[in-house]
C-alpha cells in the first residue's frame, strides 16, 4: 500500500470512529419528561412534555414568548424579539437540551423529571 | 567550525522567534473566528500549523517549546486562567502525541497532524469533564473528535506543503528529513 493510500485509510478510520461516537451518543440520549421555563435564572414553571399545550412566557413589558409543547417536543413558536433565534431553534425533547432567548433572558430546558424522583426519595426517607 | 556552530545557534534563535510569532498570530486569528463556531471548545487548530512545521523543520524539543511559549503568551494576552488550563491540556497532549508518532512510526505528516487535532480536542474535553462535571459532554466529545480529525487533516496537508517548499538548508538539523505525505 502506498503511503498516500495508507494515510487516507487511517484518516477515514478516525472519521468513522467519530461518526460511531456520534451515533452512539444520539442513541443514548434520554427522552425528557419535564419542560422547565426560567426567566433570568428564576424558575417560572414546569410543564409535562406529554401534555400538549401552548405556554405564554411573559418576561416583561413587550417581552413575550410563546412555547408550544406537542408530541413530546417543545418549540418556541413566537417571540417579539428582533433576532428570532429561539424561534428558529429546532424543537427539543432530550434531557439537557435547551432553547435560549437571550434578549428576554428566557431559558427553556428539558429535564428528566428529576424533581419528582427527588420527592419520591424524600418520601421513602420519611417512611423509613 | 566555531563560526559554523555560532551561525547555527543564531539561526536557531531566529527561527524559534519567528515560529513563536507565527504561532501567536495564528492563535490570535483563531480567537477572532472561534465565536462563529457552533460548539464551545471547537477550534480550527490553526496554531497546530506552526507546531507541525516546527516539528519537521526544527525538531521535537523546539516544537514543544514553541507551543508552550505560545500558550502562555496567548493566555496572558487574550485568555484567562481557565483558558490556560484548557490550552495546556490540549496543547501538551497533542504535541506529545505528534512527537511520539513522528519518532516511532512512519506515518505521514497529514496523519500525524490529524492525530494531533483529535488529541488536542480530547485533552480539552477531558479537562472540561474534570473541571465542570457537565453531563452533556458526551455529545461534544463526538463532535470535537470529528472536527479534530478534519481540521487536523487540513492543517497537515497545509503544513506538508509548507515544509516541502522550504529548502533543506533551512532545516535546523541534518537528521531532520522531509515529511512523507
Amino acid at each position: 500500500m502506498s503511503d498516500k493510500k495508507k494515510s487516507i485509510v487511517i484518516i477515514s478510520a478516525l472519521v468513522l470512529i467519530g461518526v460511531v461516537f456520534l451515533v452512539v451518543m444520539n442513541l443514548l440520549k434520554q427522552k425528557g419528561t419535564t419542560v422547565i421555563v426560567r426567566i433570568d435564572g428564576t424558575e417560572q414553571g414546569q410543564y409535562q412534555l406529554d401534555q400538549d399545550q401552548v405556554v405564554d412566557i411573559i418576561a416583561g413589558e413587550g417581552a413575550k414568548n410563546k412555547l408550544r409543547i406537542e408530541n413530546g417536543q417543545a418549540q418556541m413558536i413566537e417571540a417579539d424579539c428582533p433576532d428570532q433565534i429561539c424561534v428558529n431553534h429546532s424543537s427539543i425533547s432530550h434531557v439537557g437540551e435547551s432553547i435560549i432567548c437571550l434578549p428576554h433572558k428566557v431559558v427553556v430546558e428539558i429535564a428528566a423529571g428529576a424533581d419528582s424522583a427527588d420527592t419520591m426519595g424524600g418520601i421513602d426517607g420519611i417512611a423509613n | 567550525m566555531a563560526s559554523q556552530t555560532n551561525e547555527n545557534r543564531v539561526s536557531k534563535i531566529a527561527l524559534l522567534g519567528l515560529m513563536i510569532a507565527v504561532a501567536f498570530v495564528l492563535s490570535w486569528l483563531e480567537v477572532q473566528v472561534s465565536f462563529v463556531l457552533p460548539v464551545p471548545g471547537m477550534k480550527l487548530g490553526l496554531t497546530n500549523l506552526a507546531v507541525i512545521i516546527a516539528l519537521y523543520m526544527l525538531g521535537w524539543k523546539e516544537a514543544f517549546f514553541i507551543n508552550m511559549v505560545r500558550i502562555l503568551l496567548v493566555s496572558v494576552t487574550f485568555g484567562s486562567m481557565f483558558s490556560l488550563i484548557y490550552s495546556l491540556a490540549g496543547g501538551i497532549l497533542s504535541t506529545v502525541v505528534m512527537i511520539l508518532l513522528k519518532r516511532y512510526t512512519r506515518l505521514s505528516i497529514t496523519v500525524i497532524s490529524a492525530f494531533g487535532g483529535v488529541t488536542h480536542n480530547i485533552g480539552q474535553i477531558i479537562t472540561a469533564m474534570i473541571l465542570l462535571e457537565t453531563k452533556q459532554i458526551g455529545y461534544y466529545f463526538a463532535v470535537l473528535w470529528l472536527t479534530g480529525v478534519i481540521t487536523g487533516t487540513v492543517i497537515g496537508i497545509l503544513g506538508g506543503e509548507v515544509v516541502k517548499h522550504i529548502p533543506k538548508q533551512y532545516f535546523l538539523k541534518k537528521s531532520l528529513t522531509k515529511p512523507k505525505r
